[in-house]
């Protein structure tokens, strides 16, 4: 349980935030995961991942977030998305015909798979959520020093 | 469906002058917030739901960023701009204005997309085809990571050096309190 | 007569770019003058009464081409979307750094300042 001189918003907004921010982060999983056939994709997942996470910050404060999810994991997951985009863009130029970005689902012929592209969607959604995070809680983080 | 679209931009247009001209800083940062959330809906109408997805989360965290800045602080512009400075200002605009409308006499007719005025558009070749070469029904995710997987690249190491700068910038003081702790 | 309330969009946040004499309210100016040229890209690209560029499970490529909007303009604005919000976020920390040096948001009390 949070202490009750903890930094943050009111009783009531905690409890609503704490059954939500589960569904809000599967929703972001469900967009980034089904962005080749329905409307969003890697960069709509990976902006409301990041949400969830500003909103943990504005109703618990800045510690808390952190201890969940901290800036260096937010940095390694940017890192991490972008190795996962560039590795396979790579490889496509290795293992396809030399083209950068080359589809590497398509030798089989006819009707191409979206698994090279899902593969790209979850790389970008990690880079994006990671990226905006960390930029938002550099950001806010300030905030407890300049009262020192 | 074109005067609602209208409407919408008339609202976001009052909502920008708003904040523009308004002394208090944190009224002009709602105003904005009230711009993007009617331009959200504008991207709904306009056939557009990945940017809306998109436009309302970046929206939010534009907003809490904004108000972060501005919560706390000295907000309220004191200063009278001079006379001459605003008649100047407005000049330059109403120039620019000028230029832009003659530009627009040589867009399309609205409803009718800039793809259909030539022949062999790509935007048209990526429509009849995308879905099958690609896999994705999206057409817009298709073209954002197969097709153009170039630009997207692009924008995450733009997106990555701007949060890198960010992390600069914020960063001596916070090193210091690591220290302390 | 939209792209025109769309130019005036744009104006309105370039007035407030030249105009303004407040830091912050130059990094708001310019998220106004962004949403105006990502509109205006997305208003070049719609077909009146298009449908969204999703296809439909079985629906014919051609008549999907001919009653879609164009992908394009989306696609790139999306990256554009993204990308606003991290040059903000980088213009609203040289802001908080500029407030925590001068003491205020102010540029003609911020160059009165140097040194």
């Amino acid at each position: 349980m949070l202490p009750e001189d903890h930094p943050g918003m009111g009783t009531f907004l905690k409890t609503v935030i704490r059954w939500m921010k589960g569904p809000i982060l599967l929703f972001g999983i469900y967009i980034i995961l089904y962005g080749h056939v329905a409307p969003g994709g890697g960069f709509g997942g990976g902006v409301v991942i990041a949400s969830a996470f500003v909103l943990m910050t504005l109703a618990y404060g800045e510690p808390y977030t952190l201890e969940f999810f901290s800036r260096d994991q937010a940095l390694t997951l940017a890192c991490l998305g972008l190795l996962i985009f560039v590795g396979l863009a790579w490889a496509g130029t290795w293992a396809g015909s030399g083209v950068f970005f080359d589809n590497l689902t398509a030798g089989a012929g006819g009707h191409r798979d979206h698994l090279f592209l899902t593969a790209l969607e979850i790389g970008s959604g990690l880079f994006v959520s990671g990226a905006l995070f960390m930029g938002f809680s550099v950001l806010m983080g300030h905030h407890e020093e300049d009262e020192e | 469906m074109t005067e609602v679209l209208a409407l919408l931009i008339l609202l976001s247009v009052v909502g920008a002058i708003v904040a523009v001209v308004t002394p208090n800083l944190l009224y002009s940062v709602i105003s904005v917030g009230a711009v993007g959330f009617l331009l959200a809906i504008a991207f709904l109408l306009l056939s557009a739901p990945d940017l809306a997805v998109v436009q309302i989360g970046v929206e939010s965290i534009c907003l809490v960023l904004l108000l972060r800045a501005t919560l706390g602080r000295e907000v309220d512009d004191g200063a009278q701009r001079p006379l001459v400075g605003v008649a100047f200002a407005v000049a330059l605009v109403a120039g620019i204005g000028l230029f832009g409308l003659q530009v627009f006499y040589e867009f399309p007719e609205f409803g009718i997309p800039a793809m259909e005025r030539f022949q062999d558009a790509a935007a048209a070749t990526y429509l009849a085809t995308g879905a099958e070469t690609t896999g994705a029904p999206n057409i817009v995710t298709a073209v954002l990571l197969d097709f153009r997987g170039w630009d997207t690249l692009g924008e995450g190491t733009v997106l990555f050096c701007a949060v890198l700068g960010a992390t600069a910038i914020m960063r001596r003081r916070a090193r210091r309190k690591d220290d302390a702790s | 007569m939209i792209y025109s309330l769309c130019l005036l969009l744009i104006l309105v946040g370039l007035y407030g770019v030249v105009s303004s004499g407040q830091t912050l309210r130059i990094v708001i100016s310019l998220a106004i003058v962004s949403h105006g040229i990502h509109l205006l890209l997305l208003l070049i690209g719609y077909r009146e009464g298009g449908k969204s560029p999703i296809q439909d499970a079985g629906e014919a490529a051609s008549t999907f081409a001919a009653a879609s909007v164009d992908p394009i303009p989306q696609a790139l604005v999306l990256t554009s979307i993204v990308i606003s919000l991290g040059v903000t976020a980088l213009m609203v920390a040289l802001c908080i750094r500029l407030y925590e040096r001068y003491g205020t948001f102010d540029v003609t009390e911020i160059r009165r300042l140097r040194g």
